[in-house]
């Protein structure tokens, strides 16, 4: 018997309600859709239908526009600013105090194992709520100077990684600044947003200061496109990005762009190897490796890449994959099954251009979406599996001789959002961080998150950063 | 008998050297009045690839070089431009048609523009950097980084303020340029290069191009490797479709409203934070 056998210890999902199906939020009451169409949302660790939920038109966008419109015209902007605040203070403790219960549904709708929806999402979307609550009476002092004014009306689209996490990077700096608020969750994700809208009513926040909008491609480029919109906040891939930056050239609309990533995390041969290989399996494995800023590249320094590998193999094969309500579930379900088609072909692709594949044992289960921690060896750079983000728990390990070659690899990749470093010694940490072209540096840790600290990317990765003080000044217009 | 003065041939500033446009063409600059001036190198797109070449090696140079060098070679340019001051007077007169003290107003504005540049090299970062205080046993810092090559489209009047506010506010947080020179008021720049040159300023930090802008501007928009453009001088028109053009990298096109402003110097800047943990 594996001496890690553990019993399983299912989180219980009494806590959640699930109603058979869900309106649109718009002006603060929850509203049947124009289009009189709704879709289903499944939980991808089984297959099952949770609800359906509606689908907005062209004219439900416009609707919730106004609505926002109206909200931010007659009482958003006038509202004194410390006032403003209160009502953030209002979420963060209601959202805290709901706190299981978004974790719950957060797990059964996305996928992710409940110890990162408990202990990652949902406390760290209550702390972006109380951080940005604090701002809003001070944004003079933010270094857009002593005026800086709001755009008005933002239209927000957020990726199915995150759900409420991301719902919370948006909003929260959003209604903090004073805008109002139109925002499209995910497709496969609605759930923790249109539970988030009961929150909104509980704190009693004025109508039509955020309107919840749930649908497809087509509902969130709606959104994009209405003329009513005055600025567009974006997080999901740089496809899609391309395509809204596009879409609003020429336009006045302002835009935040939160994109893709191929991160490298580089290995030192004067590394804390077993705290690195924690880092990797971090870094990569964490929420299914659905994460933009993950650890994706492993640049590991020759001279020790035997002993990393060693002991990273060892380390994956503790790691427990399975149902997500379990407390002792370190990688759930695969979001969705396109997402799982889309592991697959470039998994296979790795296969194909001569890669070596290597996963645990692991047992799959028989229903929903799954794919095992994996890791390539013998990676080149022109490699598919090295350029393009995978968006799943696939690492591909390349190798280095020299500093200077580590950061060549690193900064070879048309996306610049994070990287991580590993060594000892602090000024090559010092020397490393300041050549790699990435927004976010991780040195002697990884994938850490905090609403003061800044995110956001170079290059391909995207436009603005979210968090801290930067991440205010992508939803001001700042003041002479 | 009257003497007969040299003329002077405006031609490119491209790695540092003063080469004329690969293309061969020129257009004739005219005075306010409508009188020729000069045959001034029109620039085409070859040139601007070449200047982009030349300031994307520049880059690790100046970037990497200490903030307070930036400074001073920023200083030393306006101590140059301070001793050429009549030479600007009469082309800005010629050109724009200010009368002389206007003229001469614009160059001291400009030479107080380039110091107080100079002097943010080694600030903006205490400006707009951070630490922050994160939830957890982390050292967090955010500083403001220089983005890359910017290109960069000057507008028009005042031709030498617009141009020295931009190129000293995308360089000095070590940032390197490729410039097009406003196109009706093209002879100040090219003026200006030869302070640059003078200045110690590495070679390709500054290239500075003169020709049609809406010609170059798509091809700006479109190269893979300019990082982002201060697009003050496209009309609205020109700036649509390099809007469209530089999403292939997802260019940073910005219009910075103030041509003397700190935000203009972060508008072409990049934020990086590091996480490292404390403990021991």
């Amino acid at each position: 018997m594996n001496p890690f056998e553990y019993a399983p210890a299912l989180e219980s999902t009494s806590i959640v309600t699930i109603k058979d199906r869900y309106g649109l939020f718009i002006n603060g009451k929850f509203v049947a859709p124009k289009s009189g169409k709704y879709f289903p949302t499944i939980n991808p660790s089984t297959e099952k239908k949770l609800s359906e939920i509606a689908l907005a038109s062209t004219e439900d966008v416009d609707l919730a526009v106004k609505a926002a419109r109206v909200a931010y015209v007659k009482v958003w902007s006038k509202m004194p600013a410390a006032e403003r605040g209160k009502y953030l203070f209002r979420i963060a403790r209601i959202l805290q105090e709901r706190s299981r219960e978004f974790a719950v549904l957060e797990t059964l709708d996305n996928g992710k194992p409940i110890r990162e929806s408990r202990d990652t999402d949902i406390p760290l979307a209550a702390a972006h709520f109380f951080y940005h609550a604090g701002w809003a009476d001070k944004l003079q002092y933010s270094g857009n100077g002593s005026g800086p004014k709001p755009y008005g009306v933002v239209g927000q689209i957020i990726p199915w990684n995150f759900p409420m996490l991301m719902l919370a990077w948006k909003i929260a700096p959003a209604l903090a600044t004073g805008n109002t608020v139109v925002l499209k969750p995910a497709e496969t994700t609605s759930l923790t947003a249109l539970l988030f809208a009961e929150i909104c009513q509980q704190a009693g926040l004025p109508n039509g200061v955020i309107n919840i909008i749930t649908g497809e491609g087509a509902t969130g480029a709606a959104l994009v496109n209405h003329p009513g919109i005055d600025k567009v906040a974006f997080t999901g891939s740089t496809e899609v990005g391309k395509l809204i930056a596009t879409s609003i050239a020429g336009s006045k609309k302002a835009a935040t762009l939160e994109l893709g990533g191929k991160a490298a995390n580089i290995i030192y041969d004067d590394a804390a190897i077993d705290e690195a290989v924690e880092g990797i399996v971090n870094g990569i494995f964490f929420n299914q490796g659905h994460v933009c800023c993950a650890g994706s590249r492993l640049l590991v320094q020759e001279s020790i890449q035997d002993e990393v590998l060693t002991k990273l193999k060892e380390r994956m094969a503790l790691i427990r994959l399975g149902n997500p309500l379990d407390k002792n579930t370190d990688i759930g379900a695969i979001n969705s099954a396109a997402q799982l088609a889309k592991i697959k072909e470039l998994s296979a692709a790795g296969d194909a251009e001569g890669a070596e594949r290597w996963s645990p044992a692991c047992n799959i289960p028989a229903d929903g979406y799954w794919f095992p921690p994996t890791i390539f060896t013998g990676v080149s750079q022109t490699h598919r599996i090295a350029r393009e983000e995978i968006f799943g728990p696939v690492l591909s390990i390349l190798t280095f001789r020299t500093p200077q070659e580590a950061v060549e690899k690193a900064n070879n990749t048309p996306y610049g959002l994070s990287a991580g470093i590993w060594t000892e010694k602090g000024s090559k940490i010092l020397w490393t961080a300041s050549k790699l072209r990435a927004g976010v540096i991780w040195a002697n840790t990884f994938n850490k998150f905090d609403p003061a600290s800044p995110f956001g990317g170079y290059k391909e990765s995207g436009w603005g950063r979210e968090g801290g003080k930067h991440g205010l000044s992508a939803y001001l217009k700042a003041s002479n | 008998m009257e003497r007969i003065y040299v003329l002077k041939t405006y031609k490119l500033f491209i790695g540092g050297a003063f080469p004329r446009s690969e293309s061969g063409r020129v257009y004739a600059v005219k005075d306010f009045k409508g009188k020729h001036l000069a045959n001034t190198c029109q620039a085409s797109r070859k040139d601007l690839r070449d200047a982009v070449v030349s300031a994307r090696s520049a880059f690790p140079g100046w970037s990497g070089a200490t903030a307070y060098n930036r400074g001073q070679i920023l200083y030393r340019m306006a101590e140059i431009l301070e001793g050429r001051t009549d030479q600007f007077i009469a082309e800005i007169s010629a050109l724009e048609g200010a009368n002389p003290k206007a003229a001469a107003l614009q160059v001291e504005e400009s030479i107080d523009l380039l110091i107080w540049y100079a002097g943010w090299s080694d600030k903006i970062s205490a400006l707009d950097g951070s630490t922050n205080s994160v939830s957890g046993p982390f050292y967090n810092f955010t500083i403001p980084e220089p983005i890359g090559v910017v290109a960069v489209f000057a507008a028009a009047k005042p031709s030498l303020l617009n141009l020295v506010g931009a190129m000293a506010s995308v360089i000095t947080s070590g940032n390197t340029a490729v410039m097009v020179a406003s196109e009706k008021f093209p002879l100040p720049a090219i003026s200006f290069a030869e302070c640059m040159a003078t200045s110690d300023l590495p070679a390709g930090v500054v290239n500075i191009l003169t020709g049609v802008s809406s010609e170059l501007a798509p091809w700006a928009a479109s190269h893979m490797d300019i990082d982002a453009i201060d697009a003050a001088g496209l009309s609205p028109k020109v700036l649509k479709e390099a809007q469209i053009a530089g999403v292939g990298n997802l260019k940073r096109i910005k219009t910075p409203p103030n041509i003397k402003s700190p935000k203009r110097i972060l508008d072409f800047m990049e934020s990086k934070t590091v996480w490292h943990p404390i403990g021991i």
